[in-house]
């Protein structure tokens, strides 16, 4: 236990300093590529350039992933439901950080 | 243990139908989820019902918790009948999987365990060999550890499937280092610290998801930092320059003169220092002095007389 307290463990920011090919986002969810592929159809992840072959995704697709994946099982919303609600969570949470500001 | 009454968790009359039971979960369902709700207790309320909803669907379930009598109450102290379960068959274990983690031993008495291999964070997949599961953390740093980066010591609880088949609370303690210019929501992604894997399987990752401390008099909006700046009238009106602290040190500022109450001025790149570091805003607010004494009440009359001053003129009055 206390040898294991010495160990400095760094990590990157999923955010800022992760990005991943489709072979690496498949891997990282544990996801076959026809899902993933549905995940992009939809929106719920937007992957930078023109094929897959070339496609990079920003690392914070991984938490967008996650989140569709737990609103579908427990919520029972279909893929396109999941990207709306997420770009409404996150648009929410934008407003909120704006909110908190201006409350003193 | 406790008893918990779930009809009362999901809010229903003990005789509501099974369709009344479905829309009321459905709607707590999204009230609770935790990835919508910003309630702090939102994952503990999900969990609890699920597991009433869990009990309420399955008509064998509900005949068979109808059976202990109406007259408990959350909370009583509780023990199964000696004869429970008896001249009941419930069909396929106990969780038929709804995403809840582990119930709680009130449900674990009535219907025992089993089919537990769903956990709220993953549906992960268990083949022989699997990947360990992601598991997530939040950590509350200061503003200051975003501007100069840190190290916490974290100590983590997790669930463990201990020899004997049953969960067993364990604890790990990591040294693990902050990096500069994180955000509030962001996360470390720690690689292969996560949950062991199966078999041959890598370990998952874990994710350590940042908030900031509530600061003083910093506020932060993404990588921008706002302080708000009180300031005398006169500061304002003739310009000055101020010193003012930010999290990187304190700075001297310019005050233009004739500067509105509310001018906003940025200090570039002063915010956290992301990759593309954001900024600083100072948003000025001028501050009255009271009137009250002989000489400031003397002083405002001179102000009066002086600039001759509507301040609601674009009211048209």
């Amino acid at each position: 236990m206390s040898k294991e307290l010495q160990k400095l463990l760094s990590g990157d920011i999923l955010e800022e300093d992760v990005e991943l090919t489709l072979a690496e986002l498949c891997d990282t969810c544990q996801l076959p590529a026809e899902t993933v592929f549905s995940l992009v159809e939809f929106g719920v992840i937007e992957p930078h350039g023109r094929n897959p072959g070339s496609w990079r995704f920003r690392g914070v697709s991984v938490r967008r992933i996650r989140c569709a994946q737990r609103l579908e099982r427990d919520l029972g919303v279909n893929t396109a439901g999941a990207a709306l609600a997420i770009d409404l969570l996150e648009q929410i949470e934008q407003l909120r950080m704006r909110l908190h500001r201006f409350e003193s | 243990m406790e008893f918990k009454d779930y009809y009362q968790i999901i809010g229903v009359k003990r005789d509501a139908t099974q369709d009344e039971i479905k829309r009321a979960y459905r709607k707590l369902a999204r009230k609770y989820h935790p990835d919508v709700s910003k309630e702090p207790d939102a994952e503990a309320r999900f969990k609890e019902i699920g597991e009433a909803y869990e009990v309420l669907k399955d008509p064998e379930k509900r005949t068979a918790y109808d059976q202990l009598g109406a007259n408990w109450k959350t909370g009583q102290e509780f023990r199964p009948p000696p004869d429970w379960n008896q001249g009941f068959e419930f069909h396929g274990g106990g969780s038929t999987g709804a995403g809840a983690e582990q119930f709680s031993d009130f449900f674990e008495s009535l219907f025992g365990r089993g089919g537990f291999d769903r956990t709220y964070t993953h549906g992960a997949r268990r083949e022989m060999h699997a990947r360990g599961e992601d598991t997530h953390a939040k950590i509350m740093i200061d503003l200051e550890d975003a501007y100069n980066g840190t190290t916490r010591t974290i100590t983590l609880k997790h669930t463990e499937l201990g020899p004997d088949g049953r969960p067993q609370l364990k604890e790990r303690t990591l040294n693990v280092r902050i990096p500069r210019g994180i955000r509030q929501g962001q996360n470390i992604r720690l690689t292969k610290q996560g949950g062991t894997g199966v078999g041959q399987g890598d370990a998952g990752d874990l994710y350590l998801e940042i908030a900031f401390q509530p600061h003083p008099f910093y506020k932060v909006e993404g990588k921008d930092v706002y302080l708000t700046l009180p300031v005398a009238p006169w500061e304002a009106a003739l310009g000055t320059t101020i010193q003012l602290p930010t999290p990187s040190g304190t700075v001297d500022m310019k005050i233009p003169a004739n500067s509105p109450g509310d001018r906003k001025l940025r200090l570039k790149g002063r915010g956290i220092p992301a990759r593309e570091p954001g900024d600083l805003y100072v948003v000025l607010k001028i501050v009255l002095p009271k009137a009250d004494t002989d000489a400031a009440k003397a002083a405002y009359t001179q102000f009066e007389k002086a600039l001759k001053f509507n301040p609601r003129a674009h009211l048209e009055i």
